[in-house]
């Protein structure tokens, strides 16, 4: 190699890892500002400027008092339902339809694929216009029942994801429960939702922050945000008077991510692999 | 398995029978487990589409009297400034999803081969895209606050605080700025979904260039590019119908103040706050017909696109064929 070659390998080398190290202090900053911010007292926050450090970082008082104040506790305790339940039910849902429309031909099985396909390119918000009067003729506003089978419904992402799984799954095995007589049922639960694991993992992942993470719907259905506020809705408690007490509402505001942040660090990988997977046919 | 599904009840079979054999067990599976998801889906989607359909010939509120006014709806949509003058905005959200897109492949491509903390790197660009919309408003609402975060760091770099706009109030900036926050929050996604396509690519067609002395740009130009063609294709055909219907930066931010409005923030406005639901119906089915007629052309175009391009990539193939074969001539010859 000459002196050349090495210097501009050199170069490059140097010029990746500083746009590496740009884009990431691009991603992380606003949330480093926020968490700076969390920690400052009233005066604190008041007279100094945003990204001077704070003086201490043990105190935890904009924690508490966001908590108290965005009644942070019913929301968990909400969010926890409303997880549980969808998350439980549309892998039962999900599962179920992709067992059909892999394993069984039927004239309209590619008709219903395309009916959930075409589902998804409608977007979310032009829908409620008319799904508001929907939820609204089901008595179905400001219930958590109401909103949970609302968000069981169109997940396009997941179906995707178990139809490639089953796709997978060799055929023979299927073949061979029934020559011993397995009914159909049996074969699913006995045989092939405990093959499944993996895509029930990853889909749970992406469609549990989904959820998590959802405010508008939650905003326009559970309106009651006392009773039925979920973690990203109790937020709205900071819009008004409290909108200028930043280092009370950058409290807030980590504390909801914290679950989003304990997700990722622990399930990187199949949060990444599943992005992947329901992009690929999606 | 037979494809043989819809079979008649055979004569001589009760009901009771049929219903025990396979074919019926069959039948009564599929009812079973198909008819929850598909109940959800006609509720939840295609009878509010064909309600909203419906509205959008009235003059109506969610609850109380309903009038039918025809075409007047939809009069109004192009008419007045706020609703179809709003689609102006998309081309801002159209250029940041151009720039999400190109800084996407090009930190993806980084990412893909041997970096030291790639991981890390990677964790960082993709944590904000699981950050919720409300935490995302507050977040921007700070840091754009006159004096706050950016403009802190702004001074670290040498500018003076006057001469800086006010990030989400001046009209000519405040929609760029917004905009940014869209690629702060997605590019990270997006440069996840480039690595795993670019990771399914053979890592032998890499050697085969290497050896063949191929250098950086080359190797993305003959292998990356075309196997994440379809991936590239898709992401632009969504980020397109995504800038039609960009809504959450301004809901969130600034609630569609100071000129910020997109056309959802308008629709989701005159939905919800006015209350008038036929106007706001139409609105939706105006920007539904464009969506489809956008992704109807687009889809359109890369086919053409993609065909000429595979005429010539027949060259590439064969060259890429020719390099791998002289590859294995030279494993098989050590």
């Amino acid at each position: 190699m000459t002196a050349v070659q090495k210097i501009s390998k050199y170069v490059l080398v140097f010029l990746k890892y500083l746009s590496l190290v740009f884009f990431s202090i691009v991603a992380v900053l606003p949330l480093v500002s926020v968490l700076i911010t969390a920690f400052k007292t009233d005066t604190e926050y008041q007279q100094t400027n945003v990204m001077t450090l704070p003086e201490s970082w043990l105190n935890f008082s904009n924690f508490t008092q966001a908590f108290v104040k965005a009644n942070m506790g019913r929301a968990f305790v909400n969010s926890t339902i409303i997880l549980i339940c969808t998350l439980a039910a549309s892998v039962l849902i999900g599962t179920q339809l992709a067992y059909v429309l892999n394993r069984f031909k039927f004239p309209g099985n590619s008709l219903i694929r395309n009916l959930f396909l075409f589902a998804s390119l409608l977007p979310g918000v032009a829908m409620q216009v008319s799904v508001y009067e929907i939820m609204w003729k089901l008595h179905f506003i400001n219930t958590l029942p109401g909103y949970i089978v609302l968000m069981c419904g169109t997940d396009v992402i997941s179906i995707y994801i178990y139809i490639q799984f089953f796709e997978n799954i060799d055929f023979s095995l299927d073949e061979s429960a029934i020559m011993d007589g397995a009914s159909y049922f049996t074969i699913f639960y006995k045989i092939l939702l405990p093959l499944l694991k993996p895509a029930i993992v990853t889909s749970c992942i992406l469609k549990g922050v989904g959820t998590y993470n959802e405010y508008y719907m939650a905003h326009l259905y559970l309106q009651d945000q006392k009773r039925l506020g979920t973690v990203a809705t109790s937020l709205y408690t900071f819009v008004g008077p409290l909108g200028s007490k930043y280092n009370l509402i950058c409290a807030g505001v980590i504390i909801s991510l914290l679950p989003a942040l304990i997700v990722f660090i622990t399930c990187q990988k199949q949060i990444y692999s599943g992005l992947t997977a329901g992009s690929v046919k999606g | 398995m037979t494809a043989t599904t819809r079979s008649a009840k055979p004569a001589g079979r009760t009901f009771g029978q049929w219903l025990k054999s396979r074919d019926g067990q069959k039948v009564l599976v599929m009812i079973a487990f198909m008819i929850i998801p598909l109940a959800l889906l006609f509720t939840f989607t295609y009878l509010p589409f064909a309600e909203m359909f419906g509205f959008s010939f009235y003059d109506m509120k969610y609850i109380g009297t309903r009038k039918f006014v025809g075409m007047k709806n939809y009069i109004k949509v192009f008419q007045r400034d706020d609703c179809f003058g709003a689609l102006k905005l998309s081309l801002y959200y159209m250029a940041g999803s151009v720039v999400q897109l190109v800084l996407a492949l090009y930190l993806a491509t980084i990412l893909s081969f041997k970096v030291k903390g790639g991981s890390i790197f990677k964790g960082f660009m993709f944590f904000p895209f699981l950050v919720n919309g409300i935490a995302i408003g507050f977040i921007f609402k700070f840091f754009y606050t006159r004096g706050f975060v950016f403009d802190t760091v702004l001074q670290w770099c040498g500018f003076q605080l006057d001469n800086l706009p006010y990030w989400l109030r001046d009209k000519r900036i405040n929609n760029i700025s917004l905009v940014a926050t869209s690629v702060w929050r997605y590019f990270g996604q997006n440069m996840v979904l480039f690595i795993g396509a670019i990771m399914s690519v053979d890592s032998e067609l890499y050697e085969a260039a290497m050896l063949d002395g191929a250098n950086k740009f080359q190797q993305f130009k003959y292998i990356i590019m075309p196997s994440i063609k379809t991936i590239i294709t898709l992401n632009v055909i969504l980020s397109i119908t995504g800038s039609l219907s960009a809504f959450e930066p301004p809901y969130v931010i600034t609630d569609g103040a100071n000129g910020t409005g997109t056309y959802f923030v308008v629709m989701n406005e005159i939905a919800h706050t006015q209350q008038k639901v036929g106007l706001a119906s139409a609105m939706a089915i105006v920007l539904l017909l464009i969506i489809f007629a956008a992704t109807i052309l687009q889809k359109l175009f890369f086919k053409y696109v993609f065909k000429n391009a595979e005429d010539e990539d027949l060259n590439a193939a064969a060259k890429r064929d020719k390099k791998l074969a002289k590859l294995a001539a030279r494993k098989a010859g050590r």
